[in-house]
């Protein structure tokens, strides 16, 4: 009986093919809509999560400045007052997994022909680790470079591509920085983009005192412009913090009361506020997406309606011979479900296909995930059930004789 | 209430509500119909046979009274039982043949079947059966909208007799069609009453009437004569 029903849906379906298409097409838009912003959402949502995961974890840094000079400030990092010392007394503290005092500029790099400008960071060994950065190739340099400042430089992959060249081997070629001669020991890894959307692996590190005293002259011997410090912890972030800045308002010789001539930046906490930023983001386009499906939902109802009023003298026939009212309320309820079945399989081709396209021409990502698909489908059948409910329960209650009567 | 009568009337009444009041439309109607009987049910307009067919025919229900359909006591029942009445014990036949446009002739005749729950094979061959019966064996697959009126009528008649019913209800079955297949329709309705099947027909036709054992006469919401005529089909014999 069942089947036959699914037969007789199928059967009303077809009667008015141009009609039951436009219902379908609420469907369709509303299930494709929905598929598609949550592609687009999870895209977003987990090149987020590559980016936080490219920037290594349980992050602080301890930026100098703003300096307060008669009361005038510029900007942060732009004065001086961190040392190599103050990152030496931070690898002393409880809590704390690594430290990397870091100095950097832009520089144009040269080789061969082709110069490249990039920028260039002066650090120590202890940045890779905290970072979570890797080589692909050569090695990195070590503590003994740092103590030597030795001429040596590690290259991201965009910098050996566009300076060397896609087909050349950088490491044990030597390229100039600033006019200065330094030997390639290795390429590092890929990282992508940053938060911020910048390219990290646009970027070249030399040691920490190769760059002060060969690159970026300081005024003030052995200064950084930040202190990279990397917590032992999830846990153990706000202690670290504190210690942090406790320590260096010590050493800074700061008084109760007045301003820090540094500032301690939780790196995880934004990236975190990000993710939040950018799940909330998924989230609304879900729930934008969702109305649309909701005006199909009332598009089927409409459309139900109508059909329950055209066929009243049919229903008024099968009555009379013997159909009884859960009968009739089960074609009717049949007849939306399936339309929105099929609108919604339509729809979520459409999404599928949407999501594809939005990757190839815009370069966002996009992840059609099942779950996405599944949850569409749920929706989009109790949709169905839900709108053909109410014209289907009328045509179900119809007075068998008026409805015999209906012209 | 005995088993040899297929419907059984008892004091029915039945009051329409309207704005000025309850309107009476059937008053004190009792009947008896033997199983084999051939009713004709007659009367002018708004004299209430319709209605008392509607109640008939399990669609409506009496204000007050008992009306045994095949020894159910129908005013006890719920919707569903009356459903499953509608869909076994009678077949109707309508004035406008009320065939689905949309289906083939044999899913017409096999649709009560379907709210039987018989199965696909099993209805197919019973409604092929029956059209075969009712002289249409080489439409199954026509539209209602391929054939003639008297054949559509036969198609309903069809139908109406697919689940081996004891009673069909008739309501002008030949009112749209000319005379002569008039008389084909009547001709087969005869034959099926000479197999055994109760039947009541209305009409306000006399020569239609007379094919009829018995007459019944409405006016005003009563049975004002009910006379046993000479059969016609029994000449016929």
């Amino acid at each position: 009986m069942f089947t036959a029903m699914l037969g007789e849906a199928w059967h009303a379906m077809g009667a008015n093919r141009m009609r039951t298409f436009l219902t379908m097409l609420g469907m369709m838009i509303g299930v494709g809509a929905v598929v598609l912003m949550m592609a687009i959402g999870e895209g977003a949502q987990q090149s987020i999560k590559q980016s936080i995961s490219s920037m290594g974890s349980n992050l602080f840094i301890v930026l100098s400045g703003p300096p307060n000079s008669a009361g005038a400030r510029s900007a942060t990092g732009n004065a001086q007052s961190l040392n190599v010392k103050d990152a030496d007394a931070i690898t002393e503290l409880d809590n704390i997994a690594g430290v990397a005092p870091v100095t950097m500029g832009s520089a144009q790099v040269i080789y061969a022909g082709n110069n490249w400008n990039t920028s260039v960071i002066g650090t120590m060994p202890s940045y890779m680790e905290i970072r979570d950065w890797g080589i692909d190739e050569g090695y990195v340099f070590s503590n003994s470079d740092i103590r030597s400042a030795t001429r040596v430089a590690l290259i991201g992959k965009t910098v050996a591509d566009n300076l060397l060249g896609e087909d050349v081997d950088p490491v044990g070629k030597t390229i100039r920085i600033k006019q200065s001669p330094f030997l390639v020991v290795g390429v590092l890894s890929p990282k992508g983009q940053s938060l911020d959307g910048r390219d990290q692996d646009d970027t070249i590190i030399v040691p920490l005192t190769t760059a002060q005293r060969k690159l970026f002259g300081n005024q003030i011997p052995g200064s950084v412009r930040m202190i990279m410090v990397q917590a032992a912890s999830d846990k153990a972030m706000l202690q670290a913090e504190e210690d942090i800045n406790n320590l260096l308002r010590q050493r800074h010789n700061i008084r109760e009361g007045s301003d820090s001539d540094f500032s301690v930046r939780n790196l995880t906490a934004i990236a975190n506020t990000a993710a939040e930023a950018t799940r909330t983001m998924a989230l609304l386009l879900g729930a934008i997406a969702s109305i649309s499906l909701l005006v199909g939902g009332i598009g089927i109802m409409n459309i139900m309606l109508v059909s329950v009023t055209e066929r009243t003298r049919e229903i008024g026939i099968r009555m009379a011979i013997g159909a009884r009212e859960r009968d009739i309320l089960l074609q009717f309820l049949l007849e939306a479900f399936v339309i929105s079945i099929v609108g919604c399989i339509i729809g979520i081709m459409i999404g599928v296909g949407g999501a594809a396209l939005v990757k190839n021409f815009t370069g966002t990502d996009t992840v059609v995930t099942t779950q996405s698909i599944t949850l569409a489908f749920a929706v989009a059948a109790s949709v169905g059930i839900f709108f053909g409910f109410y014209p289907a329960r009328k045509a179900a209650r119809l007075n068998p004789i008026e409805a015999l009567r209906y012209q | 209430m005995t088993t040899t009568s297929v419907i059984e009337v008892r004091q029915l009444y039945k009051d329409y509500q309207t704005a000025a009041g309850a309107f009476p439309v059937l008053k004190d109607v009792n009947l008896v119909v033997k199983r084999g009987d051939y009713l004709a049910i007659m009367g002018p307009s708004g004299s209430g046979k319709s209605t008392f067919m509607n109640i008939l025919g399990c669609l409506d229900k009496p204000s007050a009274g008992e009306y045994f359909l095949d020894g159910h006591a129908v005013a006890e029942l719920d919707g569903n039982a009356l459903a499953g009445l509608r869909n076994k014990t009678i077949g109707f036949v309508f004035q406008g043949f009320n065939l689905l446009a949309r289906s083939s002739l044999l899913d017409n005749v096999a649709l009560p079947l379907v709210y039987s729950g018989v199965d696909k094979q099993t209805r197919h061959e019973k409604a092929a059966q029956v059209l075969v019966k009712v002289g249409l064996g080489n439409y199954l697959n026509s539209r209602p909208s391929q054939i003639s009126g008297g054949q559509q009528q036969r198609v309903a008649i069809a139908r109406a007799l697919v689940n081996s019913p004891s009673l069909i209800l008739a309501d002008e079955p030949t009112g749209n069609l000319d005379s002569k297949t008039s008389e084909e329709i009547m001709e087969l309705f005869d034959s099926l009453n000479r197999e055994g099947i109760s039947i009541v027909l209305v009409t306000h036709e006399t020569d239609i009437a007379e094919h009829a054992s018995r007459q019944v006469r409405f006016l005003d919401g009563k049975i004002v004569q009910d006379s046993i005529s000479q059969p016609a089909a029994a000449e016929a014999v």
